[in-house]
């Protein structure tokens, strides 16, 4: 017996005891690696972007090749156009499939659909913009600001639908149960009772898809194509900041290749700031004590 | 704990928490004073039969959004599918003057820079989740998976913008003539450093994916239960041991999930890549050389198509990586629902 008991707390060996901490090391450097791009994309966009930003790129359409000044006032508004298309399109029915699957889904149509919305986050974003381009496109014979708004709907859905069952399911039963007894009907009570319990976390949600496709490009390359000129008609090509980032992007030209920076913070900023103003407006203003 | 759980005795019902007690005491009489009733028995269920058949509308809209998806790939690309067939995916001829599509560059330059993608991102990640989960100290926590996931946020284009100005001289300079100096031997490292190509398609590629690949393995990891870290600890290991026999092991499947769906997203990825790739539909063994990709191709051209033929082989590319990357996300589902779903997250708390 003592034998064996010395034999359990023989001490650990030097080749493990150095394997250990060589795999910790490793794991340390890894985070390093992880981390050094995404600062140094952070850096190179703030460096780079502020030195780019000023009035007139806020207020101006872009100049022609050789000008310079010139700004990305029209991409800004149309980008501000195509989200504000995919998200009356897209938000309500997100919403709608998550109370279906929450409220109405848990049986096997509900499995289907939550399947069918898992394949279709996963679809390529490109994909959804040839399938756009033939429902829109095709048939107005032209590109437009709502082509591309349906495009970055289709994408909104299957996030929104996910996100808003699972908030949904967070709300406990009894509160929807307490509802009942009080004699009110379900659909009063999934709307004012089980939704508005949730309503931050579905919102929460919503910006989630928001965030995802505001900076989207390639569904929107052959669907809202881009526009050189100022354009407020959904039915007509418009610019959007993704778009005009890319052009300028590949282009040759130092002049817009600075601009492209710009057009970069200016992004990523104003998705920031619509995330953000949302989740105040949840907290404070509007939709508090929803 | 056990004390906690028995039902306590209880003398009294708790008092009710009133505010000033005016109002209270109003309330109640209005209550005891009310002589209709709040409801007359009557309540229709029209509203709330229209109003469930509304969600499932909304949730059998999903599924049409998908058989739309399906519907407008397939007839779209009849007319490239009539005239090439199977052939289409076996030819790397790509002439839209003489009309001759094949799709295999775009298919190999699609599988090559989502594998070279895989190759840098999967020990990159396993290492990030493992170092988030099993040995960082909780106060890093929150901060490192916040920041790894802030990486997600960014959007295709800009990782675009950075590749060509600063990931591309960076590769140009000092990675593709090191490369070619110590591997330059194995013919995958050869020929003129451009610093755009295969080579940068695929780091940028690999940037973009360790988010997804981390937070899932993370997640995955989380669900190993306690137990097996104890029993592997209790047995002697140290704590890379454990990891590795413990947790590691039990997490396989979730892993390889995890993996796959960040290959799924690879296979899809359009901006950065076409930006960064090289745009040329050639078939090249070294990794500097420039290539294309499926997504590229449509990125590139599709606003371009003149030709009827030409738009629908361009459609069929499309629908060739949607099934693609649909088979790879189903697949990748099951593994990891096969690992978080069997054991509820309960089980570590």
């Amino acid at each position: 017996m003592p034998n064996t008991t010395a034999a359990s707390v023989a001490p650990i060996s030097w080749r493990r005891r150095v394997t250990d901490h060589a795999m910790t090391g490793v794991a340390v450097l890894t985070v390093l690696l992880v981390l050094l791009p995404l600062f140094a994309i952070f850096a190179y966009l703030v460096i780079k972007g502020i030195g780019s930003i000023n009035i007139a790129f806020l207020t101006q359409t872009p100049k022609p090749v050789g000008e310079p000044g010139g700004g990305m006032a029209n991409a800004i508004a149309g980008s501000m156009v195509i989200l504000a298309i995919a998200s009356v399109l897209g938000v309500p029915l997100g919403i709608g499939a998550g109370i279906f699957l929450s409220e109405y889904g848990r049986n096997r149509y509900g499995d289907i659909v939550r399947f069918v919305s898992d394949v279709l986050n996963g679809v390529p974003s490109i994909v959804i913009g040839i399938v756009a381009y033939g429902l829109v496109v095709m048939r107005q014979k032209h590109f437009s600001a709502l082509a591309g708004g349906v495009a970055l709907a289709i994408m909104m859905v299957p996030t929104i639908a996910r996100t808003t069952e699972q908030m949904l399911l967070l709300v406990p039963q009894s509160i929807r149960e307490a509802a009942y007894g009080l004699g009110v009907s379900r659909w009063r009570t999934t709307l004012s009772i089980t939704l508005r319990t949730a309503t931050s976390g579905v919102i929460t949600g919503v910006m989630l898809a928001f965030a995802r496709v505001a900076g989207e490009t390639a569904p929107l390359l052959f669907t809202a194509f881009g526009n050189q000129f100022w354009n407020w008609k959904i039915g007509q090509p418009t610019a959007a900041l993704s778009l005009q980032i890319f052009t300028y992007a590949i282009s040759p030209f130092d002049e817009w290749h600075r601009q492209a920076w710009a057009g970069a913070l200016v992004l990523i900023i104003l998705i920031v700031a619509a995330v953000a103003a949302v989740r105040i407006a949840v907290r404070h203003g509007t939709l508090a004590g929803a | 704990m056990s004390n906690q759980a028995l039902p306590r005795p209880r003398f009294n019902a708790p008092e009710p928490e009133r505010g000033p007690s005016e109002q209270g005491s109003k309330a109640a009489l209005k209550i005891e004073t009310r002589t209709t009733p709040l409801l007359d028995g009557r309540v229709s269920e029209i509203p709330d039969e229209v109003f469930g058949w509304a969600m499932r509308l909304c949730g059998l809209a999903v599924v049409a959004l998908l058989g739309l998806i399906v519907y407008q790939l397939v007839v779209g690309s009849q007319l490239s599918w009539h005239a090439f067939g199977w052939k289409f995916f076996g030819q790397s001829d790509w002439n839209p003057v003489s009309d001759q599509y094949g799709a295999l560059p775009f298919m190999y330059g699609t599988i090559v820079s989502s594998l070279l993608a895989l190759v840098i991102a999967v020990p990159l990640s396993l290492g990030v989740a493992v170092f988030i989960t099993e040995m960082c100290p909780i106060s890093l926590r929150g901060i490192l998976s916040f920041t790894t996931e802030l990486l997600a946020a960014i959007p295709s284009v800009v990782y675009g913008l950075w590749a060509i100005f600063v990931l591309v001289p960076v590769l140009r300079e000092y990675v593709q003539p090191f490369l070619a100096t110590t591997l330059g031997w194995t013919g995958l490292f050869s020929g003129p450093p451009y610093g755009i190509g295969m080579l940068a398609a695929g780091v940028i590629l690999a940037i973009m994916i360790i988010p997804i690949i981390s937070s899932i393995t993370r997640e995955v990891l989380t669900v190993v239960p306690q137990h097996q870290r104890e029993a592997v600890l209790a047995l002697g290991a140290t704590r890379w041991e454990m990891i590795r026999m413990g947790v590691l092991r039990n997490a396989r499947a979730g892993i390889v999930g995890a993996i796959i769906l960040g290959l799924g997203r690879a296979l899809g990825e359009t901006m950065a890549v076409t930006m960064v790739i090289g745009n040329r539909p050639e078939i090249a063994k070294s990794l500097f050389a420039p290539g294309y990709t499926m997504a590229s191709v449509l990125a590139n051209e599709f606003t371009e198509a003149t030709g009827d033929l030409y738009l629908s082989a361009l459609i069929e590319i499309g629908l060739a990586l949607f099934f693609v990357t649909i088979v790879v996300n189903a697949l990748a589902r099951l593994m990891v629902w096969s690992v978080t779903r069997g054991q509820p997250a309960r089980s570590i708390a």
